[in-house]
């Protein structure tokens, strides 16, 4: 373990302030601590084998106390992207934008243009959901074969995140056996859509990447 | 603002329109459809966990942030690399690659396209032992999975003390329906 010490602590010097901090959460200043930023992105195959569930969390540890004042920005726009040909460059979008008391929807569409600039693709598939208050039971909706649901949840990420940080600062060589979850009874905001395979390419391997986008 | 809506006590008279409207220009408009014009620029992204976070410098996070996909590996594999084999002993030496048969170059030529790869053809498991990268479930144990991949070298058995954080599990059940997440805390 000498060397490992000894190279985790070179490591520190040229690296700084390379940490590893959740599995996005927190990741940048010009994001940390708003709207727009996205503590994790999930996929996975839903209940209905048929169908994806995308899960897109903003805004992390969430004590409690302060969750139920969090809410969603109506200037800040979040997006699924889906590249379905293999090239990175997004197909299709989902993008989801609260107005009011409801979270909308808008596709699976092409989105008029790729890149970091997008407009609301309101010809694509519109849908909604009523945003889910603190302390309610989760408030869900379908449209066109799809399940949508906006509001906090707990945070589902789990990491001893604190331990990380003490090796990283080279005050401990190891983890802990048994770990703490850092983000134990924590909240984030979620939006999470079920979308059927078949309007997201059908068959074989997609990429796909959350992005949160403000108005300008 | 509650106390508008029940004085007006129409459910087709939406909130938002109103306030959305009114701050624009304090002129009340009565509209059914809320106003979603406007352009929206990038502030975040995430395909991968902890990517930014383990593998982009403090001084390049916003940048990684607003560089699409499609350019991220040629503006940022070689910081990837440099900061892989600085962190980890298990890339120290030339030659060294992880449990997926990957060179430092290979690896972090992956994870700089921060993308999630998502099968539609069956599992989807960020790794389950067999499936590799064809989505991310949200009992899946990322973070250990990525620091083996990190630290655990060739066959999974180097730094041990640093290749698992042992917390393999979330807080609460998750849901095996929609919405899936479990209610907050």
């Amino acid at each position: 373990m000498k060397r490992v010490t000894t190279i985790l602590g070179i490591s520190i010097v040229l690296i700084g302030s390379f940490f590893l901090i959740a599995a996005d959460h927190i990741d940048a200043p010009a994001v940390q601590g708003t709207s727009s930023d996205i503590t994790d992105f999930y996929a996975f195959q839903g209940e209905d084998t048929n169908s994806i569930a995308f899960v897109v969390n903003t805004q992390g540890l969430l004590s409690p106390a302060a969750t139920g004042n969090a809410s969603f920005n109506e200037n800040t726009l979040i997006e699924i992207n889906i590249d379905t040909s293999g090239d990175n460059v997004e197909d299709l979008v989902i993008q989801a934008i609260p107005r009011g008391d409801k979270m909308y929807f808008f596709g699976p569409v092409a989105p008029s243009a790729t890149g970091l600039n997008s407009v609301i693709e309101t010809s694509g598939t519109a849908s909604s959901v009523d945003i889910t208050a603190y302390g309610s039971a989760a408030i869900t909706e379908t449209n066109n074969g799809m399940k949508f649901f906006a509001g906090p949840r707990d945070d589902p990420f789990f990491m001893d995140f604190a331990q990380y940080g003490e090796i990283i600062a080279g005050n401990a060589t190891s983890f802990n056996d048994p770990g703490s979850d850092t983000f134990a009874g924590t909240n984030v905001l979620s939006i999470v859509v079920e979308v059927p395979k078949s309007l997201i390419g059908g068959s074989g391997t997609i990429n796909v990447w959350a992005e949160s986008k403000g108005k300008q | 603002m509650k106390t508008i809506k029940s004085i007006l006590g129409i459910a087709l008279i939406s909130l938002f329109t109103l306030s959305s409207c009114s701050s624009d220009d304090n002129t009340i408009v009565i509209d059914n459809t809320p106003d979603f014009s406007g352009t929206f620029a990038q502030q975040d992204q995430m395909g991968r966990p902890a990517v930014n976070t383990v593998f982009v410098g403090s001084a390049s996070k916003d940048t990684f942030n607003t560089t699409i996909p499609s350019q991220q590996s040629a503006a940022f594999q070689a910081m990837f690399e440099t900061n892989l084999t600085g962190l980890s002993p298990a890339f120290a030496n030339p030659g060294d690659q992880n449990a997926l048969g990957q060179d430092a170059a290979t690896f972090t030529g992956l994870l700089a396209t921060d993308v999630l790869n998502v099968s539609l053809d069956g599992t989807t498991t960020f790794f389950d032992g067999t499936n590799v990268l064809t989505g991310r479930a949200l009992a899946d144990d990322v973070i250990t999975v990525e620091l083996l991949l990190i630290f655990g070298g060739e066959d999974f058995t180097e730094n041990p003390n640093l290749s698992d954080d042992n917390v393999d599990a979330n807080d609460k059940p998750f849901l095996s329906s929609f919405p899936y997440l479990a209610s907050p805390w």
